[in-house]
């Protein structure tokens, strides 16, 4: 989350002050992200030197202080708006790194370690259905929050149920050595000598 | 709460020798009124059997399935038809309504069937339609439906009388997702009236609308949710954030 992008939206509505600005901030994000007040005033200063915003009086109480967006400021959301969130190169991600190194462990059974997280993941996306389910009909933040962490979560099912079908395919593997012996020298080093 | 839905040991072969399919083996679930659960697995897994042999459409190899505490292979065939009229209420992928009948009259047909009169089951299944947010389309024929709309119909016919049992084969499968996540707030609604609620499904999403996700792997139950916290939870997280 851009907090400082989303002040900017919040700001494009019209002149703000610094309290109300974090009290709508955590109201549409559904208060799933909350915002302490020191960090509203903190990105305001910033953005402040930046051009993006100004505010009423060069000096006084910060709480006293009303902010507005400047023309370099409306830019700058409109531009980052339309900037795709940086998606490449892929993020590590513990749980692939979990079932690959399960595939390399002897006498594990990668079907279980699966289902140790297909069942955790549906459970987490149980809580979230819940905060949908309570939620009040025409809170449509909180409703494209949970939506969001719904599929993403989903998208972690999918692709265990994915593993799950692909495991299955392969043939059978034969047992691994007790025992640790050196590795025989390849053809290709055999070639390079 | 009671105990809808009883499968004690229950196990499905089809065919015998070397085409023998153990579709099921030593199934047992227990399904409270107020209660749904979903039930996911891969495909072939048992996941429709253990459907249609929870609703007595189709009977198990061994093992004993309790509807509302009545043990189905213990009442005749007439009884047991009976039952899935008055008991038990179905929701299909395709919805299964009958093209030359009103939504209404789709709704009241098990009523009717039942030996019901035609205006005390119309009035039960306008207040069904009611409940399900499709009354004003009561009169309309199933190809002037929506496909959530025609699910809506579908779930009231199912739900309508007193029925302590409502099974739903991918209920959404036929469904964009808000009309899905309709269609689970509405099963999830009946089960908090009262039905116990078994719902299979392969999309995770949906399953979350259950209380309970329990997982099948060649027949067997081989793992299920346990009831998770709150949601507060989840806003506890984003404080320490």
């Amino acid at each position: 989350m851009s907090v400082p992008h989303a002040l900017l939206a919040l700001l494009s509505e019209g002149p703000k002050y610094g309290l109300r600005l974090q009290s709508e901030f955590e109201a549409r994000t559904g208060d799933v992200w909350p915002l302490n007040v020191g960090q509203v005033y903190t990105t305001l200063q910033r953005l402040e030197r930046d051009g993006l915003v100004e505010s009423d009086d060069g000096e006084g109480e910060r709480s006293r202080k009303r902010y507005r967006i400047t023309s370099a400021g409306d830019r700058e959301l409109a531009d980052w708006l339309r900037t795709p969130p940086d998606l490449v190169p892929p993020p590590r991600d513990e749980l692939v790194i979990k079932v690959l190194v399960a595939l390399e462990v002897p006498g594990t059974d990668v079907h279980e370690i699966l289902q140790v997280h297909r069942r955790h993941v549906i459970e987490v996306m149980q809580r979230y259905t819940q905060v949908k389910a309570t939620a009040d009909e025409d809170d449509f933040a909180l409703a494209l929050v949970a939506d969001a962490e719904l599929f993403r979560l989903e998208g972690i099912v999918r692709w265990l149920d994915a593993a799950d079908a692909r495991l299955r395919q392969l043939p059978p593997t034969t047992p691994a050595p007790l025992v640790d012996v050196p590795p025989e020298p390849t053809r290709t080093m055999e070639v390079s000598q | 709460m009671t105990t809808a839905l009883e499968l004690r040991h229950v196990s499905k072969i089809y065919g015998s020798g070397p085409n023998e399919v153990h579709a099921l083996s030593e199934v047992d679930l227990s399904v409270e009124r107020g209660e749904l659960v979903a039930v996911m697995g891969p495909s072939g897994s048992g996941k429709s059997t253990l459907l249609t042999i929870a609703g007595s459409l189709e009977e198990p190899t061994t093992g004993q399935v309790l509807v509302d505490g009545v043990d189905l292979a213990a009442v005749s065939r007439s009884d047991r038809a009976k039952m899935r009229r008055r008991s038990i209420g179905y929701v299909f992928q395709d919805f299964n309504l009958l093209p030359g009948l009103t939504a209404v009259e789709n709704v009241t047909l098990p009523l009717e069937l039942d030996g019901t009169r035609a205006k005390v089951a119309k009035a039960s299944g306008i207040k069904a339609l009611d409940a399900l947010g499709v009354v004003k389309r009561a009169e309309r024929y199933p190809d002037e439906l929506s496909g959530g709309e025609r699910q809506r119909v579908a779930i009231a016919r199912a739900i309508i009388g007193d029925r302590g049992l409502l099974l739903a084969d991918e209920p959404t499968g036929a469904l964009d997702s808000l009309n899905g996540e309709t269609v689970m707030r509405l099963l999830r609604a009946a089960t908090r009236r009262g039905v116990a609620g078994v719902v299979v499904t392969h999309e995770a999403q949906l399953a979350s609308w259950a209380d309970r996700v329990i997982f099948l792997r060649d027949g067997r139950i081989v793992d299920q949710t346990v009831a998770p916290p709150g949601p507060e939870s989840l806003l506890a997280a984003g404080d320490r954030r």
